[in-house]
């Protein structure tokens, strides 16, 4: 099969397009893909995306989105909307309530489960067993609660407490 | 180490042994970290990238497990080095741009790879041969750990691990598995397959991640989501989508055969003919001929070349490693010829 575009190569690419509904399928050579894509991103850059889902969280607070800066390396809100990068580990608590809903649109939470760079003494886990850490027990826990076994889900509570309260000390 | 020395060796990610090797080439899992308070490398004033490079490089140097590794400043590499790395996937196309006080720390097999200032202050990758997950998750583990007892990471509790794109946010943890899928491509089933992966919140890439097409079959999968599960959940739920992958690869490599083996057959040996005659030939057609070489080796059809020969042939005759075994710059038309040299000589010896 030669491509759609050029007519001269064969196509090794095959795409599917939807516009308004309508699907297109594209059989490309390698040359023309590239271009095609690169035309689609340039549409619809990656920093375009996340502004434009973090513009819908709060559409009438332009404003005050814009005037935010982070402290610790003066990125500003306009900023982030134009590059889709944030400036500093500390701009997260800078634009925490805007950021909170984005990373909810992006990732379907915005609540880290996981392991921590502060629990190094995790690797109390039983051989074949998923590692103890915080992150993977609290997540543990809500799977127990959802399941609706709380005999579990108390067991894991309280060895969570426990290891919180190590932390702290 | 010296970057030549990676030309005579075979990365441990690509001597095709390991569980499934048959259909998974390998098992990628990275993790993305920041050091507190300083920039990141996009945001970051030269001085503090400068700072960032010494405060990583001298962490890296204090890790017993990272004894055997060497660390190149991108700066001090020339353009064919550069793509020579890029191409043994040890590191990313944006890395190799703008190099100023970027660093690749790589260790002598080839299994960890650690870009310093890329998008984020580390990209700590580590890389296995077939479907190991597990196991490339139970070394990164180790070695983030390590590096986390000297580091100040950028981590808040309801956040994880804060990263410079939102998107990796969370865990900064991307697991991947490069998959070779030639039965599911030549049965026309590789588009559901794909579409209903991209519904599970996992994305496909070409060879070298991010912005590349897939080629000669191959495809890279990996999850797309960071945030709100484990590194233990994510790593389970690539794993489970991957055998399911896997089993219906396996199944429509049997159908084919039994369906239309004498078609199979004919392919296969034919690509084999032209890779072992061919006196021009680009990189394009080599990835396409030598993935149904591969293909026929996986099912016994071609007995004489291992698997091992060929995911060397892919990695030797892309651009710069033609290049850098030539020791000499090459147009375009002159690699096409000096490939399709080195292809002959490669199959013809066996």
């Amino acid at each position: 099969m030669l491509c759609d575009i050029c007519k001269k190569n064969p196509a090794t690419v095959h795409l599917t397009e939807i516009i308004d509904d309508q699907m297109n399928e594209l059989h490309l050579c390698e040359d023309c893909a590239r271009n095609k894509s690169a035309a689609m991103e340039q549409q619809f850059g990656l920093s375009d995306l996340l502004a434009g889902m973090a513009d819908f969280e709060k559409p009438n607070k332009d404003e005050e989105n814009i005037a935010a800066k982070c402290s610790n390396c003066n990125l500003t809100y306009a900023d982030f909307k134009k590059i889709g990068r944030l400036g500093c580990g500390d701009c997260y608590n800078a634009f925490r309530k805007y950021l909170a809903p984005l990373l909810k649109r992006i990732h379907g939470s915005n609540q880290h489960v996981g392991k921590s760079p502060f629990l190094k003494e995790k690797s109390v886990a039983k051989p074949g067993r998923k590692s103890l850490d915080l992150g993977n027990l609290k997540a543990e826990m809500q799977r127990a609660i959802q399941r609706e076994d709380f005999e579990e889900a108390a067991r894991l509570r309280d060895q969570i407490k426990a290891i919180e309260a190590k932390k702290e000390s | 180490m010296k970057i030549n020395d990676l030309l005579n060796h075979t990365s441990e990610w690509l001597k095709g042994t390991g569980p499934n090797s048959d259909i998974v080439i390998s098992s990628r899992i990275r993790l993305a970290r920041n050091l507190s308070k300083y920039p990141f490398p996009h945001w970051a004033s030269k001085t503090q990238l400068e700072e960032i490079l010494a405060k990583i490089s001298d962490a890296v140097s204090k890790i017993d497990m990272l004894k055997s590794s060497t660390l190149f400043k991108l700066a001090d590499l020339d353009a064919i080095d550069k793509q020579f790395l890029v191409e043994r996937h040890l590191m990313s196309i944006e890395h190799s741009q703008k190099t100023d006080y970027k660093a690749l720390l790589v260790d002598d097999e080839e299994i960890i790879a650690v870009m310093i200032n890329e998008e984020d202050h580390l990209r700590i990758q580590l890389m296995q041969s077939g479907f190991n997950l597990f196991e490339a998750r139970d070394i990164i583990n180790r070695l983030d750990d390590a590096l986390a007892g000297i580091l100040d990471y950028a981590y808040l509790d309801d956040f994880g691990y804060l990263t410079a794109c939102p998107t990796n946010t969370g865990t900064g943890m991307r697991g991947s598995v490069m998959l070779h899928l030639p039965a599911l491509v030549m049965s026309r089933q590789i588009e559901r397959v794909l579409a209903a992966i991209a519904k599970l919140s996992f994305t496909t890439r070409g060879l070298y991640g991010e912005g590349t097409q897939a080629s000669g079959n191959f495809f890279q999968i990996s999850n797309q989501v960071s945030l709100g599960h484990g590194e233990d959940e994510i790593i389970e739920n690539i794993n489970g989508l991957i055998r399911q992958i896997i089993e219906q690869e396996t199944q429509a490599r049997q159908i084919l055969l039994s369906k239309n083996k004498e078609v199979l057959e004919d392919r296969i040996n034919r690509s084999l003919g032209i890779l072992k005659s061919a006196r021009i030939i680009t990189s394009q057609e080599t990835i396409e001929l030598l993935s149904m070489v591969r293909l026929g080796s996986d099912l016994g059809m071609i007995k004489d070349i291992n698997r091992r020969t060929i995911n060397e042939l892919f990695i030797i005759t892309q651009p710069a490693h033609l290049q850098k075994l030539e020791n000499k710059k090459l147009s375009s038309d002159e690699r096409d010829l000096k490939r399709a040299q080195l292809i002959r000589k490669k199959l013809n010896l066996l």
